[in-house]
């Protein structure tokens, strides 16, 4: 079955358009990892997936039409932004966002229970009481992510989520991403700027803003689909799969 | 001071300013935290056309004052959603616009105008039956906006997240803007035109100070506003200061002992 269906999408801002015609079929329990050079629109395509944007053409979500899709199906983990620290929120918090769709006046016992649950998954259990102002950028991005696991979502959308993430906190990420797509058939869509991650992905979306390349890695990940992206290959050659160039 | 309680117009004007502070201890975290200080400056200025209006047509001010600073609230929320100019941009032209005209019609209402320092600065003998009556209802009115607490205040955190989720976002910033100008106006008789947008800011300023979280500073907010009021309506009784001055005045007092906590923790 397929989990995502994009025919035709095309989003543009003012006379710039940032998404053209860009038509795609995720299967079900993909890991698809999104690369493409800056101003590519791999973040809108993920907003259009969400309804953040408006676009043309077509978005259908496990055979549905987006306003049709559950909201609670998306898992979505921005990109770590200047979101405002001033904020008086707690971790805890947020992550209950993933459930309530609304900021909570007071936490039930069972509700924290089912947070502290969601944090430990990602390796934050001990940053529920902390505020949200006074977490590092990698522990932000890990309560974002307990939030998004927390409703159980059918489709993980991530926007470059290791930015800010140390080595180690990065190959953490990974593995609980790993982890809930193995245990629950989830499908994934990875914004990144890691060459090795797109390797370990089951498909490649090379996108600027028009669809380069998409497929297993060994497919998509061609020198050839490199260069039409970027422009050049710079820091990634080499890393094609091997048989792959041309 | 027991014996204060026994007039009627300083229970009226107790009674119209507790609801008020009610309605602004409610908003005021939101107005913080969604930094819409500016905002109730600008409404302020558009309750000043329509007071000015009312004077002029010779009406009651506050009748004139709520629907066009509820239309100038919707027109500064039409523009920041529907252009790509900032909000404080927007609030900027139509702060002018309600100066311009409120000028012009404070001008031509010469002869007209009554006690100017009781709309500038609030009066506890400016409360009439009917004001207390229009608040009453803005107060009713209001529970019905407590169920929106939580996406309001999901969407101040995080608006894109809020919006992912299909929170109405826009729709309730148009009802957040129309409340803050309902109120605002509400609370012109007690507190003053100059001063009713600090009304709308130091209670949940102080909070902030000492909240941990968002409901905590909600209800720290809703209680410093209450206080404040209190105790700015029996200072302005008995020293004869107006009524707007004396609660901003306390309610700097709290801020200042919010601060000083603050400070002397080293944080929260």
């Amino acid at each position: 079955m397929l989990a995502l269906e994009i025919k035709d999408l095309s989003v543009r801002f003012g006379e710039f358009w940032a998404l053209e015609g860009v038509s795609l079929a995720v299967p079900e329990g993909a890991f698809v990892a999104i690369v493409g050079p800056n101003g590519a629109g791999k973040s809108t395509l993920l907003k259009a997936v969400l309804g953040l944007v408006p676009f043309r053409g077509e978005v259908r979500v496990y055979g549905l039409p987006l306003r049709q899709a559950d909201p609670m199906w998306f898992g979505y983990v921005p990109q770590i932004k200047a979101f405002d620290r001033s904020f008086p929120a707690l971790a805890l918090e947020l992550v209950l966002t993933g459930l309530r769709r609304s900021w909570p006046f007071r936490v039930s016992p069972k509700e924290r229970e089912e947070v502290l649950r969601a944090l430990a998954r990602v390796g934050a259990e001990g940053l529920a009481e902390r505020p949200l102002g006074r977490l590092s950028g990698g522990q932000l991005q890990r309560v974002y992510l307990a939030r998004a696991l927390i409703r159980k979502p059918r489709i993980l959308l991530l926007d470059e989520p290791a930015t800010g993430v140390d080595r180690v906190g990065e190959v953490d990420l990974y593995r609980y991403l790993e982890d809930y797509q193995k245990a629950s058939g989830a499908t994934v869509l990875m914004i990144t700027h890691d060459w090795e991650a797109a390797h370990h992905a089951t498909h490649v979306l090379v996108l600027n803003r028009k669809v380069v390349g998409f497929g297993p890695p060994e497919k998509a990940l061609t020198e050839a689909c490199l260069r039409q992206a970027f422009g050049h290959v710079g820091h990634a050659h080499g890393l094609f799969v091997e048989g792959s160039r041309g | 001071m027991a014996e204060a309680l026994g007039y009627p117009f300083f229970q009226r004007a107790l009674l119209a300013g507790l609801l008020v502070a009610l309605l602004s201890g409610f908003l005021s975290p939101f107005v913080v935290q969604r930094r819409l200080s500016f905002l109730g400056d600008g409404l302020a200025h558009a309750a000043f056309a329509g007071v000015a209006l009312g004077l002029f047509l010779r009406g009651e001010p506050l009748w004139f004052a709520l629907p066009f600073t509820f239309l100038v609230a919707m027109a500064i929320t039409f523009v920041k959603e529907r252009t790509e100019l900032s909000e404080d941009t927007a609030i900027g032209v139509f702060f002018a616009l309600s100066v311009a005209l409120g000028a012009i019609f404070l001008a031509k209402a010469r002869g007209y105008v009554g006690d100017a320092m009781g709309y500038l600065f609030g009066s506890l003998l400016a409360v009439g039956p009917l004001d207390l009556l229009a608040v009453g209802l803005m107060a009713l009115l209001a529970l019905f906006f407590l169920p929106l607490w939580g996406p309001v205040a999901y969407a101040t955190l995080d608006r894109e997240l809020a919006l992912a989720d299909r929170v109405p976002v826009v729709l309730h910033d148009y009802l957040l803007s129309g409340f803050l100008a309902v109120s605002l106006v509400l609370a012109v008789k007690v507190v003053g035109l100059i001063l009713v947008a600090a009304f709308l800011v130091i209670p949940g300023a102080a909070a902030r100070l000492l909240a941990r979280t968002f409901a905590g500073m909600t209800l720290l907010s809703l209680l410093l506003a209450l206080l404040s009021t209190l105790g700015g309506l029996f200072l302005s009784l008995a020293l004869d200061w107006p009524s707007g001055a004396s609660v901003v005045l306390f309610q700097a007092l709290l801020f200042a002992l919010a601060l000083a906590k603050t400070g002397l923790s080293g944080g929260k």
